[in-house]
């Protein structure tokens, strides 16, 4: 489903004061829920995986806090093990553990994800590359949430 | 006012919360495993969080997952709801210690309700009535339990010193089942509680279970809402509940009344909580436990009282004076609880699946508190209640009259209820002349029972 086809969908809603819309056809299946808030559309997996799948990054919570991801072969989430406040760093002086573009390690710290006043460092699982780092400094995130694109050598 | 409230549950009681603080104006926060997504609560909240995967130790089970949510998104104010953390009083603290508001009574009051020997021994000095039965520091070994029994005279309960809602707790009538039953009794009470402490209470036949619904401020006023009749019971766990008790007079009412209050006051309670007593056919009323939290079975209360509890949870940790005067609560008509569990009537298993044609009774004196909808996949996870069809009538014949017009009327499709069992109780000759006792439903236990002879209880969180 393109953007624009979700856009129209969208006007269709406020046009005709419906709060809810779940469409299906050949190319997927997408439910659209309208609340005071502006919340962006969930995508759901049709029956064939399609190659590039497209993930919302949950932000519901704050407006405007979601983005769609596009995922390469590749490449894979680094999803927070807990819900807290992330930061890019250990301490707010001392330097972020990883930028955009750095090569990690297996077992290295990412991020520090904080949950009542514990620091939990997250650690990579794979071997690989930053892409892109999702969440700001200081941002909430839940439990599941995508913070960064880690891709591997292909 | 309360600047945003973190909803910590789920279900049915997290969409009653939502309500409540919508109509006071105060924002919620949902908060969801992986496996309640698309759940009601997250849906109606203003905003949700993902707290953790589906197993309830990981998610709404875990104080760390859920302060860290309240504070992460900004809530200055938790409401357990009941189940769960509601009971829990290293969540209580943690609460408070984070600044965070805690809608419940202070912690160290659902500690000291929670060590149940404990409760008894204070109420017993303050004059309220207990059971005969070890209110000492509780037994964990045979040798002792043995000693108790006989000081006691069979029958005798065995009883979960850290907990209730019937795991840990067995009927022994004679030598030879105490010693079969006091190890298993002990175990239930360990892999639910932690604990291996147990006490024995004498085992009063044909008691009624009646309890108390209190609501007291933080500057001492304390009043009762009367009382609710809880007798249908199936292994220990509520099924239907109703208000006014059918066999209790006003004389008798004020009498218990009093003491639930009292039990309370002793303490410095605060909040909402309920005294639970046993009843017996000569009107002898005794202490059983008190719970610190609002109950699944409230909405009777408020529909003979016309009192919103919740709103008054609310209210009252906000910090606000009790404006309501024991005077001014009167029970008004019947009212009748039915709660739906989604189980399989005749074996009593859980029978989860996806919701289809879901249709809720309605009309006057009709209400629902569910979380269901068309289409929604009742998880495996947690508790099977999924709804509860409260009624109020001028009277108890017409309140079951419009009980089971309301279950007629309901349809839950695609999910096995317990609705026939209920019709069954409102049918029975000796439900509607008032004349039960906490053994009433063994009546309805089909013949070869297969979970009857096992032990083990469901393994969720339990709610009573």
């Amino acid at each position: 489903m393109e953007l624009r086809d979700i856009k129209a969908l969208i006007a269709l809603m406020r046009e005709n004061g419906l709060t809810e819309l779940e469409v299906e056809d050949k190319k997927g299946k997408i439910r659209l829920v309208r609340t005071a808030d502006f919340v962006p559309p969930e995508p759901v997996r049709s029956a064939q995986p399609p190659p590039r799948p497209v993930v919302a990054v949950a932000g519901a919570p704050h407006p405007g806090g979601a983005t769609a991801v596009e995922l390469a072969e590749n490449q894979s989430l680094l999803r927070s093990p807990m819900v807290g406040t992330f930061y890019r760093a250990s301490a707010p002086d001392a330097a972020p553990f990883v930028q955009e573009g750095d090569t990690v390690q297996k077992g290295q710290p990412l991020c520090i994800v904080e949950a009542m006043k514990m620091m939990n460092e997250i650690e990579s699982e794979i071997a690989g590359r930053v892409v892109k780092i999702l969440v700001e400094n200081g941002q909430p995130v839940e439990y599941d949430q995508p913070l960064m694109v880690i891709e591997t050598a292909v | 006012m309360f600047k945003k409230l973190l909803v910590a549950n789920r279900g049915t009681i997290a969409v009653r919360i939502i309500r409540a603080c919508r109509e006071l104006g105060i924002p919620t926060v949902a908060v969801y495993s992986t496996a309640d997504k698309s759940a009601m609560h997250v849906r109606m909240a203003d905003e949700s969080v993902c707290i953790g995967p589906p197993a309830a130790q990981d998610s709404y089970l875990n104080i760390q997952s859920v302060v860290s949510a309240a504070i992460a998104y900004g809530a200055d104010a938790v409401h357990p709801g009941y189940g769960f953390l509601s009971e829990n009083g290293d969540f209580a603290e943690a609460c408070q210690r984070s600044g965070l508001h805690f809608v419940g009574p202070r912690a160290r009051h659902i500690r000291l309700m929670g060590d149940k020997p404990r409760a008894l021994r204070i109420m017993k000095k303050a004059g309220v009535p207990v059971l005969p039965g070890s209110e000492g520091t509780g037994v964990t070994e045979l040798r002792e339990a043995q000693a108790q029994a006989k000081a006691l005279g069979f029958p005798v309960l065995i009883k979960a010193a850290a907990g209730g809602g019937g795991k840990g707790m067995r009927v022994v009538r004679n030598a030879e089942q105490l010693t079969r039953l006091f190890p298993q009794a002990r175990s239930e009470s360990e892999a639910a509680f932690g604990s291996r402490k147990m006490y024995l209470e004498k085992y009063l036949e044909r008691a009624r279970h009646v309890e108390f619904q209190i609501l007291a401020d933080t500057r001492r006023n304390v009043i009762h809402l009367g009382e609710r009749d809880c007798s249908i019971q199936r292994r220990h766990q509520k099924v239907l509940e109703e208000s006014p008790c059918p066999v209790l007079n006003s004389r008798l009412r004020e009498r218990m009344g009093k003491a639930a209050v009292r039990a309370a006051e002793v303490v410095g309670y605060s909040n909402v909580g309920t005294v639970e007593f046993l009843l017996t056919p000569d009107g002898d009323f005794y202490f059983i436990e008190m719970n610190t939290r609002i109950q699944v079975e409230h909405g009777v209360t408020e529909m003979v009282t016309g009192i919103d509890l919740v709103k008054e949870s609310l209210l009252l940790a906000m910090g606000e004076t009790l404006r309501i005067k024991q005077r001014q609560v009167t029970l008004k008509g019947s009212a009748i609880e039915c709660r739906i569990y989604a189980e399989d009537p005749d074996l009593h298993l859980p029978s989860p699946g996806v919701v289809s044609n879901h249709h809720s009774p309605g009309g006057l004196g009709v209400r629902v508190e569910t979380a269901l909808y068309d289409g929604y996949r009742v998880p495996v996870h947690y508790d099977p209640l999924v709804a509860k069809l409260i009624v109020h009538a001028d009277n108890r014949e017409l309140a079951i009259a419009r009980s089971k017009a309301a279950l007629r009327e309901y349809i839950i499709d695609g999910i096995k209820t317990n609705i026939p069992l209920h019709l069954k109780i409102l049918d029975d000759p000796d439900f509607r002349a008032g004349q039960v006792a906490t053994d009433f439903l063994t009546r309805y236990e089909p013949q070869h029972d297969p979970a009857a002879s096992r032990p083990a209880r469901r393994q969720h969180a339990s709610v009573s």
